[in-house]
């Protein structure tokens, strides 16, 4: 490519002819004007004229920032003509710089570092200025570390408007370069008392800022703030500092019982809406044990809500929310403006709305609220109408169905809501169903009939989002098909042709409770007619039977309607069990066949399917009904004769096969496996990388020596923490690993109730040989004893047994709290302070000393500072002369002091106070000595 | 930080000014202005100004045919950023005088030089109209 020649100096297009030209291209051709466009600008910025280059990086950045074109090749450029003499061009330049610079990997940055030194240092403010914005755009940590002295100079200039930049452009260079805090921090902290509101703007809101990170270090600094907030005039400097005291005041209990006052001052006062919402919501959030200034925020939240403004309806919910995890009531008053904003025009409102009523939710609403909710869900848009269905399912599933306490509407409505037209919460309702059917005993039989609705319904399965719906549905029929009042309907619903609209995992489970449902139906016949007492499924199915005995009657009557009654001598009879036969003596040989038939038919294609799952499914009901078959048709052909006999044989399958479906899956108790009691010699914690030593040398015997091995080998200090109790918990690293399992699995672990019981599925692994088969006799009878006295349902309580896990808390597994780690800034800054802080309050203590009276008075000025060095003191131990055991002392003398403040007292102890008061001077004043010193060596130029 | 970025859109969503207080790469930028500008604009004038969006909360507001919005971070105080772009109008309507999309459009660097004096690494640093509008003043006389 040629240079830029005269002639494109000359003719060179401006900055206006681009947009123009942008503006009149036709849609569609922007890009190749664009593309063009830069292809005039490649070459213009070479020129060696200034201008040229100068208009040539100005349409640049210009394509840049509004066409999102790459301006990155042109980053040298920029550096040249930051040298520029003229400013404007020295304008473009930085523009350019700060608009298209990535600070970590634009490497010309470095070589702006002369330039941006040489304009912070110029005469001329607004070459200054543009130097500390760019700075602060651009910064990395080495332009930060290059440039601090210059900045640290700036941070005290005569000049307001090159101040108050330096400081706002400190917080950048604070977070590239921490060190820089040891320079600049004093003079920072100096423009807090400063009287112009654009530097007063800029450093509080820089420690707005830096409070946000790490408000422990910046609590020495409380005084300053509280006479900013008290003396200060200018809203936006007042919303800042309330900031900082939002984050300050859970810190220090004494510091709250002090800004609450002037805090309501302002709210009461002020006209600002946005400093009015300010303190209602440091009130809300930090100050909320402060009850008097509470009831006068939610008053100004009320004020909110009322307003027509949708922006204050919208803060005014999110602040009460914020109320409602403390204060309650506050919702509760403000009941119908909430449920008035859930019909809002705009989604936020309404959702801001529907997070507030899932808070007032409590037992005796539930229904209530879930009927007005779903109303509105109906009649929302879709979107919304999911968020409603999301908020409910998520309230009503809280911590094992918590507010639920009648689980038979609850079922029933989350089959409602599985039918809303726009529902896209399958999965949750799906696990919430099997989930119920599992846990609550008692709500199974209305969990079956919502089931066969379910299913049954053909419309449904043509709606792929409640397939998951479906699935539960479909595992609960066949599950709980004793329940069920007719399980030939339900059969030819599981296996109704639009099934195949299916997925292959739904269809599997369709195709699985059939054959449930088969067996059950199977084995009712079978053991209706071989009236042979020894049966193994009698009890359960008389167990069934008690519970229920109002459903069999149904069970019977519908079997009466279903089946042909020309086979009159084919209908069982008999007198040893009337009460049953009756029931079920409709149940006859010709419907089974039909049935077994229906099935057929329906699962024998499917025993060809593509689907592992579906074919496999199918081929083991098709295999079961190969084998019952013949015996079953041997029994219609060779009437009484044969019949006896072949039934022998079917029945000895069914109720094998019975047997196993119709075991309840117990829960496991979450802590089953850690009360097996660890076995004497048995190391866990076993580092097993020492096993090829161990192997070996001979076998070493199980006993202490062997331990004391593994001693050595392993990591010294956390074994010898962990070797006394390993001889009777498991180790630590296990039962993380079974915490996971348990949390993924931890339905089938024992409820709380059992945890004494030791599950027996799980031997130990060493136990003394003359205790372990009475122990594992002994599990099995405690483990039948628990069952048994579980499936009595309590009919004390009026709501039914939620069967829970042991630590339902277990879920919600408490976060670590994240180690304190020492970020650089606060670390330095905690130095600076430190230093800082222990001459402020010496020199304060002097002056204090004239009037004991003041002191007082000032207490908490001067106490909270104090107290603040010994939280300093807590993280950097090392710093200044002063041993800890010295601080330690001086503290507990302010502490006395503190107790003994009551005024009646303050005579008795003036002079132990001031005895203790001159002491504390003395100490702080070495301290003060000692940190000075400590820090002279990092910062020898700007001290002095 | 407290503003992350100030975006002007005008009502057909093309962007007019886009100034970051964080590095954004084009892609990136591309993709957030693309994203918030669609949610804004759907808004009608009875919603509120404030959209959550990643962890951003937007405050934007309309004037005439251009929104103007600003992404912050939650500790931010929305109202105080609604003051914040009603000033900055204010000031370039001072400057221009009845500002428009075009006097946005053809003075960008002028818009980002007021934007420059008004807010620093995220910070408002200045909100007296005749103290920002100053230095620009100067420059025009230059």
């Amino acid at each position: 490519m040629a240079g830029p020649s005269l002639m494109d100096s000359l003719f060179q297009r401006s900055v206006d002819d681009i947009i123009k030209g942008i503006r009149l291209s036709p849609p569609g051709t922007e890009s190749t004007f664009i593309a063009k466009s830069l292809d005039e600008i490649r070459r213009e910025i070479k020129s060696t004229d200034p201008q040229t280059k100068a208009t040539a990086l100005h349409k640049l950045t210009y394509l840049h920032s509004l066409h999102g074109a790459d301006m990155s090749w042109a980053a040298f450029h920029s550096v040249e003509l930051s040298s520029s003499s003229a400013h404007s061009h020295k304008r473009i330049a930085f523009l350019a710089a700060s608009l298209s610079f990535n600070p970590s990997t634009t490497e010309v940055i470095l070589l702006l570092t002369h330039q941006l030194r040489k304009d912070l240092s110029s005469s001329n403010v607004h070459e200054v200025s543009l130097a500390l914005s760019t700075l602060s755009s651009i910064c990395n940590p080495d332009l930060a570390r290059d440039l601090t002295p210059e900045l640290f100079t700036l941070l005290s200039s005569s000049k307001i408007f090159v101040r108050k930049k330096a400081i706002a452009a400190v917080l950048r260079v604070f977070e590239q370069y921490p060190d820089a805090v040891l320079v600049c921090f004093k003079r920072v902290v100096e423009n807090l008392e400063n009287g112009d509101m654009g530097v007063l703007s800029a450093v509080v809101g820089l420690f707005c800022e830096l409070t946000e990170k790490d408000p422990k270090s910046y609590l020495p600094l409380a005084p300053e703030f509280y006479k900013i907030l008290v003396d200060c005039r200018n809203n936006w400097v007042l919303i800042k500092v309330i900031k900082i005291f939002a984050k300050l005041a859970p810190l220090e209990p004494r510091l709250g019982k002090r800004v609450v006052e002037p805090i309501c001052e302002h709210m009461g006062r002020t006209g600002a809406k946005s400093l009015a919402f300010e303190c209602v919501r440091t009130i809300v959030t930090s100050l909320s044990d402060h009850d008097s200034a509470v009831k006068l925020a939610v008053g100004k939240l009320r004020e909110f809500l009322l307003d027509d403004d949708p922006n204050l309806k919208y803060l005014g919910l999110q602040a009460l929310a914020i109320v409602a995890r403390t204060n309650m009531w506050a919702v509760l008053e403000n009941k119908e403006l909430v449920v008035k904003a859930l019909s809002d025009v705009d989604v936020n409102i309404k959702l801001e709305a529907l997070r507030l009523v899932m808070c007032m939710v409590s037992e005796d609403n539930i229904m209530e609220i879930c009927r007005i909710l779903i109303s509105h869900a109906l009649k929302s848009d879709p979107e919304f109408c999911n968020e409603i269905l999301d908020f409910i399912l998520l309230t009503c599933g809280r911590n094992f169905y918590e507010v639920i306490f009648d689980f038979d509407w609850y079922v029933s409505f989350l089959g409602e809501m599985a039918r809303i037209p726009h529902c896209q919460k399958g999965s949750e309702i799906e696990s919430q169903l099997v989930d119920i059917g599992m846990r609550v005993k008692d709500a199974r039989l209305q969990l079956v009939h919502v089931a066969r609705d379910l299913v049954i319904d053909p419309a449904l399965l043509g709606n792929p989002f409640i397939h998951g719906v479906l699935a539960a549905a479909a595992w609960v029929s066949g599950e709980y098909i004793e329940l069920s009042r007719n399980p030939f309907e339900i059969m030819e619903a599981l296996l109704q042709p639009r099934t195949s609209l299916l997925t292959p995992s739904v269809r599997a489970v369709y195709i699985q409770s059939a054959f449930k449902v088969i067996i059950f139906c199977l084995n009712s016949y079978l053991k209706l007619n071989g009236d042979d007492p020894s049966y193994p499924s009698e009890s359960t199915y008389s167990d069934v039977k008690s519970d229920y005995p109002g459903r069999f009657e149904t069970v019977a009557s519908q079997l009466l309607s279903d089946t042909e009654p020309d086979n009159p001598n084919m209908v069982v009879k008999h007198g040893q069990k009337p009460s049953v036969s009756s029931k079920m003596h409709h149940l006859t040989l010709e419907s089974l066949v039909a049935l077994v038939n229906l099935v057929e038919t329906n699962l024998g294609p499917l025993a060809g399917s593509n689907e592992v799952e579906v074919q496999e499914r199918a081929s083991n009901v098709l295999g079961l009904i190969k084998l019952i078959k013949p015996k079953l048709l041997g029994c219609l052909d060779t009437r009484e004769g044969d019949k006896a006999n072949g039934e022998l044989k079917a029945s000895e399958m069914v109720e094998l096969i019975f047997g196993a479906f119709s075991e309840d899956l117990g829960p496991v108790s979450l802590n089953a496996q850690e009360r097996v009691p660890v076995p004497d010699g048995l190391v866990l914690k076993e580092n097993l990388r020492d096993l090829e030593e161990i192997c070996g040398d001979i076998e070493l015997p199980l006993s202490t020596s062997f331990s004391l091995v593994k001693l050595q080998t392993m990591d010294a200090t956390s074994n010898l923490e962990h070797h006394s109790k390993e001889e009777f918990e498991p180790s630590t690293e296990s039962t993380s690993l079974l915490a996971e399992h348990r949390k993924r699995h931890g339905l089938y672990y024992l409820p709380a109730e059992n945890a004494g019981i030791i599950s027996n599925d799980y031997p130990p692994a060493h136990d003394p040989k003359d205790k372990a088969s009475d122990e594992t006799e002994d599990l099995v009878k405690l483990t039948e004893q628990s069952l048994v006295i579980k499936k009595k349902p309590n009919q004390a309580k009026s709501r039914p047994v939620v069967v829970k896990l042991d630590d339902g808390e277990g879920f919600k597994v408490a976060a670590k709290a994240p180690e304190f780690k020492a970020d650089l800034i606060s670390g330095a800054v905690q130095e600076v302070l430190l230093g800082n802080e222990a001459t402020t309050s010496s020199s304060r203590r002097k002056s204090s000393k004239k009037s004991s009276k003041r002191r007082e008075m000032d207490e908490s000025n001067v106490g909270v500072p104090e107290s603040k060095n010994e939280i300093v003191k807590a993280d950097m131990p090392e710093i200044g002369f002063s041993s800890s055991g010295r601080r330690k002392h001086h503290g507990h003398g302010k502490e006395r002091k503190h107790r003994s403040s009551g005024k009646d007292k303050v005579h008795d102890h003036k002079d132990k106070q001031k005895s203790e008061h001159g002491h504390g001077k003395h100490k702080s004043r070495q301290r003060a000595d000692g940190a000075l010193a400590a820090q002279s060596p990092v910062i020898p130029d700007f001290l002095l | 930080m407290g503003i992350r970025f100030v975006l002007m859109v005008n009502k057909q969503g093309q962007t007019r000014l886009a100034q970051y207080y964080e590095y954004l790469n084009l892609e990136e930028r591309r993709a957030l202005e693309g994203e918030i500008v669609r949610k804004c604009l759907a808004r009608n004038e009875q919603q509120c100004s404030f959209v959550e969006h990643r962890n951003y909360k937007v405050v934007y507001r309309r004037y005439a045919s251009l929104f103007f919005l600003v992404g912050v971070d939650n500790e931010e105080n929305e109202l105080a950023i609604l003051e914040f772009i009603h000033l900055l109008v204010e000031t370039m309507d001072r400057h221009f005088g009845n500002v428009c999309e075009l006097d946005i459009m053809f003075h960008l660097e002028k818009a980002h030089f007021m934007l420059e004096e008004m807010v620093m690494n995220g910070c408002i640093v200045e909100t007296s109209k005749s103290n920002i509008l100053a230095p620009i003043q100067l420059m025009d006389k230059a």
